[in-house]
């Protein structure tokens, strides 16, 4: 009889310790696959190809996000914007998210100036980086860190 | 709420010849990123304004490739050189196939 209940119970701790053990797996397995450094080099080298040099790009964004669900971010790149020579794309992307993807722009002539605002969702604190491709096909960046205090992905 | 999607568009009073206006846009939207999950863990299915674009007179201005990681409502702003009365015409792309538009004109002073 009480060789029964000790049964039970050590029965009932282990399938509880499994229950526990599967959770965290499933837990473990849900969660994305998070961006790193190199797989958002490795995504700014499939969108433009070449070493950017530092520079000409102005990234504004601030130090410190307290929500992460909407960060406001303003690239500017130094350019005349004529037919000779303008920007011609800007691609944007940070490495800390799910997928380090964020957006990608493409100006013309007539924008008469290249500058971008927008908002972007950020998981946690990290690095955001801006490749800017010219006309004449030279490559630009520059890169920011921003603290974010909530992640701004749900979950 | 889901499918009350509504483009916003505002740019300066009085444009000049040769000004370059500054453009803001935003569209409400969910932006559903993908990554969540609702209340029995099922994964809410992606669904995001995946692209965008403005042209001027017909002619292309500006565009952009969205990915999850820009925000709901997506906010945008940009800069147009106006040397011409005209409308500025925009085109959101959903990940479900639909395509809103705005238009704006600009006339001169």
């Amino acid at each position: 009889m009480t060789n029964d209940l000790a049964m039970n119970r050590r029965r009932v701790l282990v399938g509880a310790l499994g229950m526990t053990a599967a959770a965290a797996l499933t837990a473990i397995a849900a969660r994305p696959a998070a961006a790193t450094p190199e797989t958002a080099k490795q995504l700014l080298q499939t969108l433009a190809k070449g070493e950017p040099k530092e520079g000409r790009v102005t990234l504004k964004a601030p130090e410190i996000a307290e929500n992460g669900n909407a960060v406001p971010v303003t690239v500017s790149v130094e350019s005349p914007m004529t037919d000779k020579d303008h920007v011609k794309a800007l691609h944007i992307v940070a490495d800390g998210n799910p997928n380090p993807g964020v957006a990608s722009f493409f100006f013309t002539p007539l924008a008469g100036k290249c500058e971008v605002q927008l908002r972007v969702r950020m998981a946690q604190t990290q690095k955001i980086v801006c490749v800017a491709e010219m006309s004449d096909g030279t490559l630009w960046s520059a890169a920011r860190e921003v603290k974010v205090t909530i992640g701004g992905c749900g979950g | 709420m889901a499918d009350d999607i509504k483009p916003r568009i505002r740019v300066p009073q009085n444009p000049k010849k040769g000004d370059v206006l500054e453009i803001k846009t935003l569209i409400t939207h969910p932006m559903e990123s993908g990554q969540r999950k609702d209340t029995q863990g099922n994964t809410i299915p992606r669904r995001i304004v995946n692209a965008m674009a403005v042209t001027y007179n017909g002619k292309p201005v500006f565009s952009g490739k969205l990915e999850p990681a820009i925000s709901a409502n997506p906010y945008l702003s940009f800069f147009v050189k106006v040397e011409e009365s005209g409308t500025l015409a925009f085109e959101w792309k959903d990940d479900d196939g639909s395509v809103y538009t705005a238009e704006q004109k600009i006339t001169l002073a």
